[in-house]
């Protein structure tokens, strides 16, 4: 990699860096407002001055806000997430289980969604305004307007309930084999894929659309290259960059779609978690689990970035 | 009345279909109390009746006429989305505007900030927010603003920038203009038709977060009818095979296909591309 | 094999203008032998890039070939199906296209895209196509040709580019090249070299060529025949060298007859100096190189001080420092005595008032989505408090000085064309009634006949209002044509500067004399005796100058 590169890939690096930070501050500050009166909601009937206080002091709720934060920071470099309010277990032992339901989910997902929302996508590009196009644009246009409860109770209706196919609760567990897991899994997994795949043809599509306007693939075709050719040696080695940003740019989309996949499904998995723990007001879940999305999202805008960066060639190739 | 068949003559078959459904739904939505049969929170009969007997589209999980729901929701459900749409543009485009007028530390500024807020996913910071302040509408008209501000600054902020480095934004400063001038009068006329485009976009993603909000419990409260809200709570009837769930759901896929319909050959029109290119 | 290499009848091209097809080719024919080169002249809109490309059988998007005929060779390509025709693009005919930088693919090396016609086409091996790019590079006078080619194409010159291009349209063996402006966006001391190698490739393979531009001294160098075009008609067509001496057509001698030169004119007996540029060196925020280095103006009252250099000779970011947009690093700019703040934002009014600028691009320097009335009129509202009436009033009387009908006020500037938007600019420096216009390189984006008039115009004006000019030009022509003191700048610096007489009459400095020479006469042959010139070191070339820094 040469100097140019390097300093533009590391630069942007420490700004994934800082934005980390700049994010736990913001989720500890929304936490913060959620606070409010959680012990007296706690102690429900119980509620009087002295046990709030007590409770409060047990909570370590005294400290001001920034002494807080620093603990909790520097816990959770160690990996250490708190306890949860709710149950009393350990959040980190929680978060890592969840996290593993949703990384399945997500990644099934992504190994179906990708290969086929690129390659929809190209099609799609390369026969624009046929009969392929407005066929495939049609149907992606109404998956991505629907809310992802809408596709999943659809679904939910016509293969589990009339069907009788798959199960309308997706309640995975770590004891499952390899194919129950699958099976169970299986309607979640296609709502998703359905979705993304959706996102994933239309900006591809778009990427290529305007590629395919460039001067230089006119210059092709004025060298009497094939069609094939054209598409394969002058397009494609330009578009991995936009591409590649649209890869990544949607598995931090899938993130979000998760959330309401996973309850519509009963699927425990992070984002099944982050929304009991809402409603319960379990703050130490809230906090560590919303750390954990916005890390994942954090990181994954940041390689999208660097990897297009590494993509283009004008910057791979120093003057 | 011929603005109005200009409109029409100018889009083709697809954007037609989106400006009819749309209009189809926000007749509903402003004539409501005219066009329901019921009101709102009304209970007309037996729990989850079925579709198409004594009431259009049956009854809900209490026993609530589902076609006045319907049709209040799209009132109640539209008007919150328009209002919250309007408040994150205005605020995110004149903040997007200042930062690309302004340029230099305002500018890094801003977009420093906004890249931190908008690293947090949009559905887990709004749970978060209005568990703490609550559902009250105006609050959620106030949350939502502000969340989709952060990509409205961002836009309105990379088209003003566009139009910035023109020559005639450059005479007007040479000129002596001052930042209201060069905001109001050079760079905004020329961002019209981008941002009108992007409303739409935005339009539709603050349905669906209302939507998504409203059927995780956090949107708005009931007696209220709210699309999501509804298909959350005749969710349950699905194991019974009641479809009663869906037709909410059908209904919030159906505007959201009908403005993208629109949006989209409006935004391919504005943009001069060419078909063949 | 017939005759004739390229035979084309009665050709009419079609546009999809706003919904409607409207001509843009009329009813054309052309004919073109083996080695023969014919030039297509004509200014912008004439049709003569779409005719060019038939010889491709091709059309741009949103063009159709209605009807007519093209014969390459004897053989028809109208109607052929797209597979045939690729098998003669990039084969028997190749096309240099005028932005070489945009038609190479930014991924791939320069000798993988030489390669790829021919091989692709089956006439050559790899291999012999790269021993092939090492010839042809070198016959274009490219640096290092044996391993110029693995570069990628950021990493070549302008010029360079142009002449790659060149190489890899040759290295098909082509019959005919198709040559679209290839120079045009070149500085003119490079455009000698490009166009010489190119010429004298050609030449030496017997290669057919279809040159297309808009400037008619270029053309007459290359051409063996002339096509003049307008609006997608044929003006007149003839051998080169005879229509050059005695043009038919009252249209081609306007053509000919640009820049005539006009007599000095009066004089101002007090040295009434303007506007003092002392010591001014800048640099671009952030930036580490000076672009401009201590520079020394004046200009006096009711004159015009021509600013004249090439890309990255730094009289933009001259034009820059003065108005204020760009404060120098060190040295001071004074009008009238007093010196101006360098940071636009804390000049008063009347500093801003009293030096406007008229920009290059009309099209962008005005806002869309304006009204002329309202261009022109906001200067008069906002320096000389001038409303309602009285503004609308003068308004029309400026509208009348630059030659523009009244009605136009109410157009908006994408209904007026190219000319006619640069004079609503010149209306609106007017408007505040200024004593400097900065004039940056305004009739470079015009056709030549629309350029002269508004020279005219410009000169007209200076004469009523007596308002003085700092003209900022890469064209000598221009230059010579209104000057009446010259700065000559390269590479941030001033070369030499004077009046005009002193600088456009020998001893010239090195710099000053390789631009003279540069720009292309009405002879043609100017340009083979230029390069035997330069070949014997009577001449200087760019890279003699640059070495003698």
């Amino acid at each position: 990699m040469n100097n140019v590169l390097f300093d533009i890939v590391f630069k942007r690096l420490v700004m994934g860096i800082f934005i980390l930070f700049g994010v736990s501050l913001l989720i500890t500050l929304g936490v913060e407002a959620l606070a409010g009166d959680v012990c007296s909601a706690m102690l429900g009937q119980a509620a009087e001055p002295s046990t709030v206080a007590a409770c409060q002091a047990k909570l370590g709720l005294n400290d001001p806000m920034h002494v807080r934060y620093w603990h909790w920071l520097v816990n959770v470099i160690q990996g250490d997430f708190g306890t949860s309010l709710a149950n009393n277990r350990e959040v980190a032992e929680q978060i890592g289980k969840r996290l593993g339901n949703t990384l399945y989910l997500a990644g099934t997902t992504a190994l179906f969604a990708v290969p086929i929302g690129i390659l929809l996508g190209v099609i799609a590009a390369l026969y624009r305004n046929s009969a392929i196009d407005y066929t495939i644009s049609a149907t992606t246009l109404t998956t991505i307007s629907s809310p992802e409860f809408f596709l999943a109770y659809v679904l939910m209706a016509i293969f589990a309930v009339n069907l009788g196919w798959l199960p309308a609760i997706s309640n995975v567990s770590s004891s499952m084999s390899f194919l129950e897991r699958l099976e169970v899994s299986a309607l979640p997994v296609a709502t998703l894929t359905l979705i993304t795949v959706a996102h994933m043809m239309r900006m591809t599509r778009a990427s290529i659309v305007s590629l395919l306007a460039s001067p230089y693939i006119e210059m092709a075709k004025l060298k009497g290259l094939t069609p094939g050719r054209i598409i394969v040696k002058h397009a494609l080695p330009n578009a991995w960059s936009p591409i590649i940003q649209v890869v990544v740019l949607n598995l931090a989309y899938m993130i979000v779609g998760v959330v309401v996949i996973e309850v519509v499904f009963v699927y425990p998995g992070l984002g099944a978690l982050i929304v009991d723990a809402v409603l319960n007001r379990d703050l130490p879940v809230i906090q560590g689990t919303a750390m954990v999305f916005a890390t994942a999202y954090v990181v994954l805008f940041m390689l999208a970035d660097v990897l297009s960066m590494l993509a283009n060639p004008r910057l791979r190739h120093r003057r | 009345m011929k603005f109005l068949t200009g409109i029409w003559d100018d889009l083709n078959l697809s954007a037609r279909i989106g400006l009819g459904i749309v209009t189809f739904f926000a007749t509903f939505a402003i004539f409501a109390p005219w066009l329901a049969p019921y009101s709102e929170s009304e209970i007309v009969g037996d729990v989850w009746e079925p579709l198409f007997g004594e009431f259009f589209f049956g009854t809900d999980q209490i026993g609530r006429d589902l076609l006045s729901r319907l049709i209040y929701g799209a009132r109640n459900t539209m008007a919150l989305a328009i209002v919250s749409t309007t408040v994150s543009f205005t605020a995110g485009a004149v903040l997007g505007f200042v930062a690309a007028t302004m340029g230099g530390r305002v500018d890094q500024f801003l977009s420093r900030i906004v890249d931190v807020c908008i690293s947090i996913p949009t559905l887990i910071a709004s749970l978060i927010i209005l568990s703490a302040v609550g559902t009250a509408t105006s609050t959620l008209i106030l949350v939502i603003g502000i969340i989709y501000a952060l990509p409205v600054f961002r836009i309105a902020r990379a088209v003003a920038m566009d139009i910035e480095v023109m020559d005639y934004v450059e005479a007007a400063r040479l000129r002596g203009e001052g930042l209201w001038w060069l905001m109001s009068k050079e760079i905004l006329p020329n961002a019209m038709t981008p941002l009108a485009a992007e409303f739409g976009v935005r339009f539709c993603f603050v349905f669906l977060l209302i939507a998504s909000l409203s059927f995780l419990g956090l949107g708005l409260q009931p007696p209220l009818a709210d699309w999501g809200a509804m298909v959350r709570g005749n969710a349950d009837g699905i194991a019974w095979g009641f479809m009663h769930p869906i037709i909410p759901a059908a209904c919030i896929a159906l505007l959201t296909v009908g403005i993208n319909l629109l949006i989209d050959r409006w935004v391919h029109k504005a943009s001069g591309l060419r078909d063949d290119q | 094999m017939s005759e004739k290499l390229l035979e084309v009848k009665d050709l009419l091209i079609e546009a999809d203008i706003d919904g409607e097809w409207k001509p843009i080719v009329n009813h054309l024919s052309m004919t073109l032998e083996r080695g023969e080169i014919l030039g297509l002249i004509g200014e912008s809109g004439a049709g003569k890039s779409t005719f060019g490309l038939t010889a491709l059988g091709y059309a741009k998007p949103g063009c159709r070939i209605q009807s007519g005929s093209i014969k390459l060779d004897g053989v028809e390509l109208v109607g052929k199906s797209d597979a045939e025709l690729r098998s003669i693009r990039g084969n028997k005919v190749a096309y240099v296209a005028q932005s070489a930088a945009a038609s190479f693919n930014p991924a791939h090396t320069l000798v993988e895209q030489f390669a790829e016609s021919p091989v692709q086409h089956g006439n050559m091996t790899m291999a012999e196509a790269v021993k092939r790019s090492v010839e042809l590079f070198r016959q274009l006078d490219l640096p290092d040709p044996e391993h110029i080619g693995k570069r990628y194409p950021h990493q070549v010159s302008g010029g360079q580019l142009q002449r790659a291009m060149t190489a890899m349209a040759l290295g098909s063996d082509p019959d005919i090249i198709i040559f679209d402006e290839p120079t045009t966006a070149l500085d003119v001391t490079t455009q000698i070299e490009v166009l010489g190698a190119i010429k004298e490739a050609i030449k030496e393979r017997n290669v057919a060529a279809i040159y297309i531009s808009h400037d008619l001294a270029v053309v007459a160098q290359m051409a063996d025949r002339i096509m003049v075009l307008r609006h997608g008609n044929l003006i007149e067509e003839g051998n080169a060298r005879e229509m050059l001496a005695n043009p038919k057509e009252d249209y081609t001698r306007l053509l000919l007859n640009v820049r005539s030169i006009r007599e000095s004119r009066y004089d101002h007996d007090e040295e009434d100096i303007q506007l003092k540029v002392e010591n001014i060196t800048a640099r671009y925020p952030g930036t580490t190189i000076d672009v401009l280095k201590n520079i020394n103006i004046e200009i006096i009252k009711g004159k015009t001080v021509a600013v004249v250099g090439e890309s990255g000779s730094g009289k933009s970011t001259l034009a820059r420092v003065i108005t204020g947009l760009l404060p120098p690093s060190q040295g001071s700019v004074r009008f009238h005595d007093r010196e101006l703040t360098p940071d636009l934002k804390s000049r008063p009014k009347k500093d801003l008032q009293s030096i406007q600028m008229i920009y290059q691009m009309a099209d962008v320097a005005m806002n869309p989505r304006h009204k002329i009335k309202d261009i022109i009129g906001r200067p008069l509202e906002f320096y000389l408090g001038i409303k309602g009436k009285q503004r609308e009033a003068r308004v029309l009387e400026l509208l009348r000085q630059i030659e523009i009908p009244a009605d136009y006020a109410d157009r908006y500037p994408a209904q007026l064309s190219g000319g006619e938007k640069q004079r609503i600019c010149i209306a609106r420096a007017l408007a505040a009634e200024p004593e400097l216009i900065i004039c940056d390189e305004v009739t470079s984006a015009l056709d030549q006949l629309v350029a002269e008039g508004i020279l005219d115009l410009l000169l007209n004006l200076q004469k009523e209002l007596d308002v003085s000019y700092l003209f900022i030009t890469h064209d000598l022509a221009v230059v010579k044509a209104i000057a009446d003191e010259i700065v000559v700048m390269y590479q941030g610096g001033v070369v030499e500067q004077g009046t005009k007489a002193e600088i456009l009459e020998p001893p010239y400095k090195p710099y000053t004399e390789l631009l003279l020479s540069s720009v292309p006469e009405m002879d043609p042959d100017w340009m083979d005796d230029l390069i035997e010139r330069r070949k014997r070191g009577e001449a200087p070339t760019a890279e003699s100058i640059a070495q003698q820094d």
